[in-house]
C-alpha cells in the first residue's frame, strides 16, 4: 500500500515491536533554514530502508542525527530502544559501536594504510586481540569486500569504488547491527555502482544488518530497498515499496523514477 | 570597527573554550601515547634541519653584524657573551617559534582542516573514537614539549655559528669561546627564556589545532585554516614574548 503523506502529525508506525530505529517528530534548523520539520520513520530489524529526496531535503542530516553527529533541536531518536537524544557522550559511544556509517567519500584516514585504517578502529574497541588475531580479522573483512590484496595500499592509491569498499570494510570490522549508507554509489560508474549495491544486499543477508541507504541512484535504490521513503520540505512525503512508488498518483514522486 | 572587535572577542572566547576542553581531556584516560610520540617525531625531529640552518645563520649573522660596533669601543672580546645572551634570551626562542608557527601550526591547521572537510573527523566520532583526544591533545602536547627542545637546539647551533663568525676576523679556540659564553650567562638568563618557549609551543599547537578542527566544510577552508593558523600563531608569539619580558623584568 502506498502511503503518501502531507502535513503529517503522527507517524505511521509499520511494526513497533520489530523496529530497531524509531524517529519521532525530528526537527533541525540551521540558522534560518529549517531542514527537518518533523520527520517520523521506523526501520525494522533486518530491513533496508532507502531514503530519496532532492539535494538539501535533509536526508544526510537525518542519518547524522542517528549517530549524534548532528544534534536534533526537537524529537525522539530511538536506536535499540534507547533514546539517544538523552544520552551523554560515553553512553552514546556504546550505541555508536553497534552502528556502522559509510560516508559519501568513504572518509578513509589519509595518513594510514588500509591495514591501519581497519586496525585503528578495531584495536580501540577490542583490546585483547593478539597481533595475529587482529591481522586475521582485517584480512577476513577485506576478503568479504573482495579487496584482500589492497591491505598495504594507501587511500590515495585506491579508486573511488575501492575506497567505498574499504570504507565499508572499516564499518563491518566492528560487526555493526545497523549500517547507515550516505550515498554509497555517488561518483561511481554503473558497473561499480551495481557491485556496491550487491555488496549492500550481501551484507544484509550475511550479517542480518538493518540499514538506511541514502541515494540518488535509482538503480541502487531498486536493487537494495525493502522499503523507500521520499523526503520533501523536511517531512516524509511518500512511503512504500519501489514498485508502489513507481506507480504513484503523485507526479512529483513519479519524477524520481523516470 | 565594533564588528571587528566583536569578532576578535568571539574568537578569543572560542579558543578559550577549546583550551578548557584540552585541559579536561589531557587529564582523562585513555592516553594516546603512541600518537603523541609520533607527533613528537614529526614536529620535533623533522623540524631539526630547518631549525639548525636558521639557528646557525642567526648566530653567524648576529656575530658579523655586531662586531663593527663592538670594535669601535674596543670591546670585541665581549662578542661571544653578547651573542650568547642575545640568542638565548630573545632571538633563538622567537625565531624558532616563528619558524614552528610557519611550519608546524600551518601544517596542523591544514591537516586537521582537510580531515574535517573529508569527514575523517566525523568518521572517528561515529566509530566511538574521541577525535579531540587523538588529534588535538597529542599535537598540543607534542608542540609544547618539542618547541623548547628545538629552541635549546637552536641556541647551541646559533652559538656554533657565532664561533665561526668570531673566527672569521680573529683567532679563538672553541674551549675559550665556550668559557667566555658561560661566563657571561647567568641562570636567570636561561630559565625565563626557556619557560616562555613552553608557552610558545602550547599556543602554536593550540592555534593550529583550533583552526583546523573548526574549519568549515569546503576545500577553501583548508587553505584559510592553514593561513590564519600561521598569522594568529605568529602574532600570539610576539604578544607572549612581550608579556614574558615584562613579567621577567618585574620579578628578576
Amino acid at each position: 500500500m502506498i502511503q503518501e503523506k502531507k502535513n503529517i502529525d503522527t507517524p505511521t508506525l509499520p511494526d513497533k515491536k520489530t523496529s530497531i530505529i524509531e524517529i519521532v517528530d525530528l526537527h533541525k534548523t540551521f540558522g534560518k533554514n529549517e531542514v527537518l520539520k518533523g520527520v517520523n520513520l521506523i526501520v525494522k530489524k533486518g530491513e533496508n530502508l532507502v531514503i530519496l529526496g532532492k539535494s538539501g531535503s535533509g536526508k544526510s542530516i537525518t542519518i547524522k542525527c542517528l549517530v549524534g553527529l548532528v544534534v536534533a533541536d526537537k524529537g525522539e531518536i530511538k536506536v535499540f530502544d534507547t533514546d539517544i537524544t538523552k544520552l551523554d557522550n560515553n553512553q552514546l559511544n556504546e550505541i555508536r559501536v553497534r552502528i556502522g556509517f559509510l560516508f559519501q567519500n568513504a572518509a578513509l584516514y589519509d595518513s594510514m594504510s588500509v591495514r591501519e585504517n581497519l586496525g585503528f578502529t578495531l584495536k580501540r574497541h577490542v583490546t585483547d586481540l593478539s597481533p595475529e588475531e587482529l591481522e586475521a580479522e582485517i584480512i577476513e573483512v577485506l576478503e568479504s569486500v573482495g579487496l584482500a590484496d589492497a591491505i598495504d595500499k594507501m587511500p590515495s592509491e585506491l579508486s573511488g569504488g575501492m575506497r567505498k569498499r574499504i570504507g565499508l570494510a572499516r564499518t563491518l570490522i566492528l560487526k555493526p547491527e545497523i549500517i547507515l549508507y550516505d550515498e554509497p554509489t555517488t561518483g561511481l560508474d554503473t558497473i561499480t555502482s551495481r557491485e556496491i549495491s550487491e555488496l549492500i544486499l550481501e551484507i544484509q543477508k550475511k550479517n542480518k544488518t538493518s540499514s538506511i541507504i541514502i541515494t540518488h541512484d535509482m538503480a541502487c535504490a531498486k536493487h537494495t530497498a525493502d522499503r523507500l521513503i521520499i523526503l520533501k520540505d523536511g517531512v516524509i512525503h511518500a512511503e512504500g515499496s519501489y514498485e508502489e512508488l513507481e506507480k504513484s498518483d503523485d507526479e512529483w514522486v513519479r519524477s524520481f523514477f523516470i | 570597527m565594533i564588528i571587528y572587535l566583536k569578532n576578535i572577542f568571539d574568537d578569543v572566547g572560542k579558543v578559550s573554550l577549546f583550551a578548557i576542553r584540552f585541559f579536561k581531556e589531557v587529564l582523562t584516560p585513555p592516553y594516546e601515547f603512541k600518537e603523541f610520540v609520533k607527533q613528537c617525531y614529526i614536529i620535533g625531529y623533522k623540524s631539526l634541519p630547518l631549525v639548525a640552518i636558521t639557528g646557525f645563520i642567526m648566530g653567524l649573522v648576529l656575530t658579523l653584524q655586531s662586531r663593527p660596533t663592538l670594535a669601535k669601543f674596543g670591546a670585541e672580546s665581549w662578542l661571544p657573551g653578547m651573542v650568547a645572551l642575545s640568542l638565548i634570551r630573545e632571538i633563538a626562542p622567537v625565531i624558532t617559534a616563528l619558524i614552528c608557527a610557519g611550519k608546524v601550526s600551518s601544517g596542523i591547521g591544514a591537516e586537521l582542516g582537510s580531515m574535517k572537510v573529508t569527514e575523517q573527523i566525523d568518521a572517528m566520532e561515529v566509530a566511538a573514537i574521541n577525535p579531540f583526544k587523538y588529534l588535538v591533545v597529542t599535537r598540543i602536547l607534542a608542540t609544547t614539549l618539542m618547541v623548547p627542545v628545538l629552541v635549546i637546539f637552536a641556541d647551541a647551533i646559533g652559538m656554533l655559528g657565532g664561533f665561526i663568525g668570531v673566527n672569521m676576523h680573529s683567532d679563538i679556540n672553541l674551549t675559550r669561546y665556550i668559557s667566555q659564553v658561560f661566563q657571561s650567562l647567568a641562570f636567570l638568563d636561561i630559565v625565563p627564556a626557556t619557560i616562555k618557549t613552553f608557552f610558545f609551543g602550547f599556543f602554536i599547537g593550540m592555534i593550529g589545532c583550533y583552526k583546523g578542527f573548526t574549519a568549515a566544510n569546503g576545500t577553501e577552508s583548508v587553505g584559510l585554516a592553514a593561513n590564519s593558523a600561521v598569522v594568529t600563531a605568529s602574532l600570539t608569539i610576539f604578544i607572549i614574548d612581550m608579556l614574558a619580558v615584562q613579567i621577567t623584568d618585574l620579578f628578576f
